[in-house]
């Protein structure tokens, strides 16, 4: 069983990043079951969504306290939540954030991918909806999800100019981590 | 076939399968998905429909009410709050014997105002005469809705009944469902031919006075046709297995590793996909623990339960909602199955968790587990947090 913890503020599309993720586990013949809570329910308020995925199908619906995997949307929300918290001693986190981020000290089996997902988007999108971005990145670092099966779903969930710019945003985010591996 | 669905639209696609020939419904949170997903369907054309937009919960189960009497298929929804602003229909419906199905995604009861998850609305209303199923995942509460409106429909039967599903755990939760192809669906659930309907060219009335010497033989009817009911639906399960290839014992209760347990736990809805982790961990342990999971709530499964139970030393109830200066609700009814019997469970405790969205964790369970002692316990909330409990008077 893998586990992923997805921190965004509510409108941030969160949901959706964990909609893709689970759609690309199902294609690959896994049991994602992929669920939110929300704080406070109104826009910019932070939220979660998770993402828990089997070889069968998940009974247990209690929230993620010990990710093996979190995606971080909006970096802001470093300041004030640990949004590192339980996460597994080889854990893996991406951030959506800049170069310069400031980071907590992490374990030493533990890595961090901070992706500029924001810039990718806007670039790709026109808006800045890191997204589609974080899940490529996800996918390199984690090895959890082929780029191809991605791309597929990306396809399917979205329609002209968007399925076009979020398909390069999920090809750029997935090659920014392997260059980065390398 | 399998799809991955978020479990709001899972049970729109169900119902569009039905093809109910009236929708109304006022959205609320969490049930608020799986209206709208009616509504577009029906503004596309891709479900021939009339979706009645209302003004509130009440307009919504009487619009219903009324479809429903005119002698079609109808389907509403709502929750919590909305619930009970329907109430008096609600209870109205049962009474007129009219065969409506309606999703209630249980949400916490206000005030305090809270939009997440427990069962006090449904169980707030568990003697108004409708069914109450509880679907543990969204294949469940997909399935529970084709056989809500068989058992609804079925002219020994002709009452209504709402199918329960946890808000935001199942209602927007997204996982693995095998939806049922339609020409099962059509195969299973044949279309609805009223025992009597609102028609100009043949009047009737319906849901007139019943003076002092017919109104108790109405509710006896009820309470009758309830008791039989739990025989059909054993039937109807075996039938929509075979239909659909599943494997649904009677719909009234699920006994998970119960057989030789020590300590069961009784539960209902999602939660119990929680405790089966529980169980199964200390299984590998060596604990003889297990789970009965109650599907039906109303008709209570009196007898299943007894016989599930009677040779479990120690048993623990855990409700997600209350009776406020009583025991808790599901816990009363399973202490009461053993009230006068020989057989029975030591020790009957009753815990309350997971009220107006508190997770309930595989520790929560451990917990309840630990507490189960030889002691019996009443009223004895889980998960609580002592610092916000400190009394505070002013001057």
């Amino acid at each position: 069983m893998k586990e992923i913890r997805i921190h965004a503020r509510a409108g941030q599309g969160a949901i959706t990043t964990a909609a893709l993720l689970g759609f690309s586990y199902f294609n690959e013949g896994r049991y994602p079951y992929a669920f939110p809570n929300f704080g406070a329910a109104r826009m910019g308020a932070p939220m979660n969504a998770f993402v828990r995925v089997d070889s069968d199908p998940v009974r247990l619906r209690s929230q993620i306290y010990e990710p093996d995997y979190v995606i971080i949307v909006d970096s802001t929300l470093l300041r004030g939540y640990n949004c590192f918290s339980g996460l597994k001693e080889d854990g893996v986190a991406i951030i959506n954030g800049k170069e310069d981020l400031e980071l907590p000290k992490l374990k030493a089996k533990q890595s961090v991918f901070v992706v500029p997902a924001n810039e990718i988007a806007l670039r790709n999108i026109g808006r800045p909806l890191g997204n589609t971005a974080l899940i490529g990145a996800f996918a390199a670092a984690t090895g959890e999800l082929k780029l191809d099966n991605l791309i597929e779903v990306v396809k399917k969930r979205f329609s002209g100019k968007a399925q076009e710019g979020n398909i390069k945003a999920v090809q750029e985010g997935f090659e920014f981590v392997k260059k980065g591996i390398k | 076939m399998k799809e991955f669905l978020e479990g709001s639209h899972a049970i729109a696609e169900i119902i569009k399968s039905c093809q109910p020939g009236v929708i109304s419904a006022y959205p609320i949170t969490p049930q608020t998905h799986i209206v709208e997903d009616l509504a577009q369907m029906v503004s596309s054309g891709e479900l021939k429909s009339q979706f009645v937009n209302v003004e509130s919960e009440h307009s919504a189960a009487s619009v219903v009410l009324g479809g429903s009497a005119t002698g079609v298929r109808v389907y509403t929804a709502t929750s919590s709050q909305g619930l009970f602003l329907m109430q008096e229909v609600v209870f109205n419906i049962a009474g007129m014997r009219l065969p409506i199905v309606m999703t209630c995604a249980n949400r916490a009861i206000s005030a305090p105002i809270n939009i997440w998850n427990d069962q006090q609305d449904s169980i707030s209303l568990r003697d108004s005469g409708w069914f109450q199923i509880y679907a543990e995942d969204n294949q469940e509460a997909v399935d529970f809705h084709l056989i809500a409106y068989r058992l609804a429909e079925d002219k020994r039967v002709m009452l209504p009944v709402m199918v329960c599903m946890d808000g935001f755990i199942l209602t927007h939760g997204m996982e693995t469902v095998d939806m049922p192809e339609q020409d099962k669906v059509n195969k299973f659930l044949p279309a609805y031919k009223p025992l009597y309907k609102l028609d100009t060219a043949d009047p009737i009335s319906m849901g007139l006075l019943a003076d002092p010497d017919y109104y108790m033989e109405t509710r006896f009817a009820i309470q009758e046709t309830m008791r039989e009911s739990i025989g059909y639906l054993f039937d109807i399960s075996k039938e929509f297995n075979n239909v659909f290839g599943r494997d649904y014992k009677d719909l009234l209760v699920e006994e998970y590793q119960v057989e030789d347990a020590e300590k069961v736990i009784v539960a209902m809805g999602s939660v119990c996909g929680t405790i089966k982790e529980v169980v199964d961990e200390q299984r590998a342990k060596g604990k003889k623990v297990g789970l009965l999971r109650i599907i039906s709530y109303r008709p209570f499964p009196y007898a299943r339960i007894y016989e599930a139970l009677k040779d479990v030393p120690k048993v623990a109830v855990l409700d997600k909602s209350v009776s406020l200066g009583a025991y808790a609700p599901v816990a009363v009814e399973v202490k009461s199955a053993f009230f006068g019997k020989k057989k029975g469970p030591k020790v009957i405790s009753s815990f309350v968790g997971g009220l107006g969205g508190r997770d309930i964790t595989m520790e929560t369970i451990h917990e309840v587990f630990r507490r189960l002692g030889a002691k019996e316990v009443n009223f004895d909330f889980v998960d609580l947090k002592p610092e916000l409990l400190k009394e505070e008077y002013g001057e």
